[in-house]
């Protein structure tokens, strides 16, 4: 019977042409358009990972508590005997030291005067270790304007726009006025390496960025370091995992007794990353249930034309002894086999687009001006193994909603009726 | 043996906001073997008969008996299996299923009964042979003459040996050749295998070869007659 079926799908083009173009148009929406808001998010959501969250976060308890405001006071102590002990633990996460401080930029003119002063965030990252990650992770190579990279200890790098702001070049001094780490005021002299921009507003307006161990002698951190991020194997995030390490972490390690002890935040734990990843969740399926609704309207009126000729088939079929139920049913198994050839063409289509976009990408620099949250520059697709069947959700479901309502038809009408369409 | 028991059937249909009357207070009797036509102009309501007995419709008033079923009272499943397991059909336009080969068409009201694949194919080979089709199981519908698709639906409707056979106008769409080639064809299959057929008409070629004319004039019996030397 499935082979009578399907002989009558595929030869009977006027059957089943429409319906497999309307699926495979729809799916292959659905499934681009799943992998685009999957690279979208996910890339603002990597980017806000690289430069602030990572996957996961070390810090101490009474860090946590006040974490907007990087109290560098409360950082962890002996780091490099934690690190190693993280190390072994979760051999497979990157681990990564991080200090976030804040302070005031100086620079002087030629006698020594204060030409021009500024607010900084600074951001300590390990830039000068020679396997060190983060140049690459934050890109930082590409995202210079002048000058180059630190190489020695005592170099940093400033981002464009301030450096404008202070009216400072790569090779000139700046004093770094801020709070050392047992709350005394430092002032510490760097050199300007080279000027950044990220092409991300708040990262640009007034940041400097410091090899780690800069940071350390310079706010007497000996050993110590306000954060520990870490990022998952892969390269993006992924909650569940992220849920399952933090669980393991916390239950080892964390007492909420002591409020030095090393605590664990996800990304979804910190600055509303969590109603962000929620709502990157959310995203697909609201898709995928438009779709099913245009695809099913659609579908429904292009069934109505064909099952009113497929009337006489219907007829036929009842003559020979088949229940309405039973033709019904069959109608179905048809829409089916429908649903899923346009599915697997309009997947297919879906991911080729998908593909092109997430390796070349699309640059949406200038429309994202003066954005506050941190997004990307290009846009990515990214595509993800719901991609290969996210499609069918609709795809097949629609067809069989499609069919069902315009299948209706067939028990609405006597048999007997059914015969004098036939006839004419 | 009595295999149809037509008492006192009336059919009414709705029409505005009174009814028509197609079939009045019809008594018939039809014995297994028969070869009998329904004859009358259009509109006596022929087909209207033919589909009460077929059980592709109900009776308003009186009762139908089908091979001892009652056709008023059998609910939409149990008519399904009456008409799939006892009752073949033949209509004038043929309605084969156009997308399907002669073979899958002959083919079809075998899946149903859910045949095994081997006596499936054993048993349209049979039936395109009574009709002079062996040759072209693998043709399609579109591609065969008026001729050859009045013999596929012969075949179709044969094929699982039903007790009776309904047949609609089966030749007001063929010359006059090939009504007497289908009509002999369906002669032979009423002989060999006893069918009951019972054909509703107006061609005279048809009514030649009938051995029972049943008269119909505005819903009624006018008369019914048996044929004592008919054409074979
Ligand atoms: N479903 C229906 N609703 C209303 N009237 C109907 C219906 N079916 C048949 N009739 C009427 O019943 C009468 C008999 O119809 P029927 O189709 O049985 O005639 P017939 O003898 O087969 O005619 P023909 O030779 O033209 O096929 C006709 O007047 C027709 O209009
Ligand atoms: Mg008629």
């Amino acid at each position: 019977m499935i082979k009578f079926l399907l002989n009558g799908v595929i030869r009977d083009k006027s059957r089943s042409r429409l319906p497999i173009i309307v699926v495979s148009v729809g799916v292959m929406l659905t499934v681009f358009l799943h992998a685009y808001i999957t690279g979208f998010m996910g890339d603002a959501l990597e980017m806000n990972a690289k430069f602030n969250y990572g996957h996961v976060k070390i810090m101490t308890n009474a860090y946590a508590e006040n974490i907007e405001l990087n109290p560098i006071d409360l950082a962890i102590i002996d780091v490099e005997d934690f690190l190693e002990k993280l190390n072994a633990r979760y051999p497979h996460i990157k681990w990564s030291q991080r200090i976030q401080f804040g302070g005031l930029v100086d620079a002087p003119d030629e006698y020594g005067e204060t030409k021009a002063q500024g607010p900084a965030f600074g951001l300590g990252l390990d830039i000068l270790s020679p396997n060190s990650q983060e140049i690459d992770r934050l890109n930082l190579a590409n995202s210079l304007v002048r000058g180059s990279l630190p190489a020695n200890s005592g170099e940093i790098l400033i981002s464009e726009l301030f450096s404008r702001k202070l009216q400072v070049n790569p090779g000139d001094d700046v004093t770094l006025i801020g709070s050392s780490m047992n709350g005394s005021m430092v002032m510490y002299n760097f050199t300007i390496a080279g000027t950044l921009s990220f092409g991300v507003d708040i990262m640009d307006k007034g940041s400097i960025i410091v090899d780690i161990e800069d940071v350390k002698i310079a706010l007497d951190m000996n050993d110590a370091v306000s954060e520990i991020i870490g990022f998952l194997p892969d390269g993006y995030y992924n909650h569940k995992n992220a849920l399952s390490i933090q669980d393991d972490f916390n239950s080892k390690c964390n007492n909420i007794n002591d409020e030095f002890a090393p605590v664990m935040l996800t990304l979804g734990d910190q600055g509303g990353m969590g109603a962000y990843i929620e709502l990157s969740q959310y995203w697909s399926w609201y898709i995928t249930f438009v779709f099913i609704i245009a695809m099913s309207l659609v579908l429904w009126n292009a069934g109505l034309l064909g099952a009113l000729r497929r009337y006489g088939e219907v007829g036929i079929r009842l003559a020979m002894g088949e229940t309405k139920g039973h033709v019904y049913t069959s109608m179905i198994v048809e829409s089916v086999i429908i649903g899923i050839i346009g599915s697997v063409f309009g997947t297919f289509l879906g991911l080729f687009f998908a593909f092109i976009l997430q390796e070349y990408g699309l640059n949406i620099e200038g429309m994202m001006e003066g954005a506050s949250v941190m997004f990307p520059n290009t846009i990515n697709a990214r595509i993800t193994t719901m991609d290969f069947y996210i499609g069918f959700i609709p795809g097949v479901i629609s067809t069989v909603i499609g069919t069902m309502l315009a299948g209706i038809g067939i028990y609405k009408r006597q048999t007997a009726r059914l015969f004098k369409e036939l006839e004419a | 043996m009595e295999i149809i028991q037509i008492k006192k059937l009336t059919k009414r249909f709705p029409m505005g906001k009174g009814e028509f009357t197609a079939l009045k207070e019809i008594d018939l009797t039809f014995t297994k073997g028969e070869f009998a036509g329904l004859i009358g102009p259009s509109g006596s309501g022929k087909t209207t008969l033919l589909n009460i007995v077929g059980s592709l419709d109900v009776p308003t008033e009186g009762e139908v008996l089908v091979l001892g079923k009652s056709i008023g009272n059998l609910n939409q499943k149990d008519a399904a299996q009456l008409r799939k397991e006892s009752l073949g059909f033949i209509f004038q336009s043929y309605n084969l299923l156009q997308v399907h080969t002669v073979y899958e068409n002959v083919e079809f009201p075998l899946l149903l009964l859910k045949k095994s694949a081997s006596e499936r194919r054993k048993m349209v080979m049979d039936a395109l042979e009574w009709v002079g089709l062996t040759d072209k199981e693998k043709s399609k519908p579109p591609q065969l003459s008026g001729g050859e698709c009045q013999r596929v639906a012969v075949a179709r409707a044969m094929v699982k040996k039903p007790s009776v056979v309904l047949a609609d106008e089966p030749t007001a769409n063929l010359d006059a050749k090939n009504s007497h080639n289908i009509l002999k064809t369906m002669l032979n299959l009423n002989r060999e295998l006893n069918t009951t057929f019972i054909f509703a008409t107006h061609d005279e070629k048809v009514i030649s070869y009938l051995r029972r004319k049943i008269f119909l004039l505005d819903g009624q019996v006018e008369k019914d007659v048996i044929v004592e030397n008919p054409k074979s």
